[in-house]
């Protein structure tokens, strides 16, 4: 008997539909987002999030009527990520029925925010998004750094550190986003997935590059990831969320089946 | 119609239990309360938590909801959920020591820092995701099949002094008490507004629940 690790679908959410891209170019409609948590739920995932990258603020209000309806007919963990910025924005996500928020921008531009919400929340529902590209050349020593808006704008805030510290204000899970690997199908950035998981004392969901089970596999045994995210293999029915947990308890990874 | 009273002491979010009961159990009466005497009035009772063990018994003991805690667990079926669990216990070492309410003997501590499985690969804390639970014969685990996964997300558990008490077991590593059961009081550290069919299933069985054993 051990905790699974947990496989976690993730709804890219713009103006109320699921919509996914490569690198952030090529958006395709995968859906309405209650349907499509609704199915995640019947196929058994562990948790869903929600990450809504609505443009504009007038449709923030899209995302709270989203996660009302999933949270009153599905009773399993749920994440919502995207513009979460002030204690506010986190006190509606929570009233709405989400159990955790993602805070991602908002803890790089003032990271006593995180702290503020841990100590409001608790730490339980406090997830710092990181989103990490590699800096470091071939042959010099690993170093990712942290970027936001969506990989655009670079901080030079070196990664693992800034796992650390996030920690240290209270966060109580990482999920890690690798920006070179993010939509192109080839698999999560393992090195940096291990390296964050070793560094850290909270669980490390893995996240970016997605596009076969075995990847989902490698991010748990090379990564030691405790969760793993994905979108696009999942919204185009290519497998169902019970084929991915079947595969990873086939490679010896204790799952909830 | 029978009536379940979720107590409201302003800590954390209590709609998903309501709606997790609402679901589990579609003619029941599920009111989020503070005040005491709705409270003493409903059939049974849902007392849950999430956050730290001393603001919550700070919040309990500012509103007189200590008094009516005590109370309903003399009289009527009380489930506590996760945080909701450890206050039932004489005292927990999180943020020092703070005082619990004492209904069930016993201390709530910290997992360890230097935890590791059998591959050798450190544990994570919080204890965070789907475990399983092995269970003790009690009514509340009717028809949930032996050893179903849970949700869970805590990095404190309880140590009952008295081990009968123990209705449920989950190990990280070892094995620690995830379900208590003294009479008409029943206890989880589990969420079972997170942990779908099986954590419904149980929260129909409570609110089917004479409070006998």
């Amino acid at each position: 008997m051990s905790l699974a690790k947990r496989i976690i679908p993730c709804l890219d959410v713009d103006n109320g539909r699921v919509v996914k891209g490569v690198k952030f170019v090529d958006i395709r409609d995968a859906g309405d987002p209650v349907e499509v948590a609704r199915r995640y739920d019947r196929e058994g995932a562990d948790e869903i999030t929600f990450l809504d990258i609505t443009a504009t603020h007038d449709n923030r209000d899209t995302i709270v009527h989203v996660v009302e309806q999933v949270a009153s007919e599905v009773f399993i963990p749920l994440t919502v990520g995207g513009g979460i910025r002030t204690l506010d924005d986190i006190r509606r996500m929570l009233n709405a029925g989400a159990d955790k928020v993602g805070i991602n921008s908002a803890a790089v531009a003032n990271p006593e925010f995180v702290r503020e919400a841990a100590e409001r929340f608790g730490s339980q529902c406090i997830v710092v998004a990181i989103d990490a590209k590699k800096v470091s050349q071939p042959g010099e020593a690993d170093r990712w750094e942290i970027f936001t808006h969506g990989g655009r704008k670079a901080t030079g805030i070196e990664a693992i550190g800034w796992a650390k510290k996030m920690v240290g204000y209270g966060a109580g899970e990482i999920l890690l986003t690798s920006m070179d690997r993010d939509g192109t199908r080839e698999g999560f950035d393992l090195r940096l997935t291990r390296a964050i998981s070793e560094a850290v004392t909270v669980p490390v969901i893995a996240s970016g590059g997605v596009g076969c089970l075995d990847h989902l596999a490698d991010g748990v045994i090379e990564g030691k990831a405790d969760a793993v995210l994905a979108a696009s293999i999942f919204h185009f029915a290519e497998y169902t969320i019970q084929q991915a947990k079947e595969h990873m308890a086939t490679r010896g990874i204790e799952m909830r089946l | 119609m029978s009536s379940v009273a979720v107590i409201d002491y302003g800590m954390g979010n209590l709609h998903s239990i309501a709606k997790a009961l609402q679901h589990a159990a579609p003619e029941v009466d599920v009111q989020i309360v503070s005040d005491a005497d709705m409270i003493l009035r409903a059939d049974r009772v849902v007392f849950p938590g999430v956050g730290a063990i001393r603001d919550c018994m700070q919040a309990l003991n500012q509103s007189g909801l200590s008094a009516v805690i005590q109370s309903v667990a003399k009289t009527k079926p009380l489930l506590g959920i996760c945080l909701g669990m450890q206050a039932l216990l004489t005292d927990s070492e999180e943020n020092g020591i703070t005082n619990g309410l004492g209904i069930l003997p016993g201390h709530v501590v910290r997992f360890s820092d230097d935890l590791k499985d059998s591959d050798g690969n450190k544990l994570k804390i919080p204890h965070m995701g789907w475990n399983q639970v092995h269970q003790k014969p009690h009514p509340l685990w009717n028809k949930i099949p032996q050893d179903s996964r849970f949700y869970f997300v805590h990095s404190y558990y309880a140590i009952p002094d008295d081990l009968s008490v123990v209705s449920g077991t989950t190990d990280y590593p070892g094995a620690f008490a995830s379900a208590l059961a003294l009479d008409n009081v029943f206890a989880v550290q589990f969420h079972p507004e997170k942990s779908q069919a099986v954590g419904l299933k149980l929260l129909t069985n409570f609110l089917h629940w004479d409070g006998l054993v």
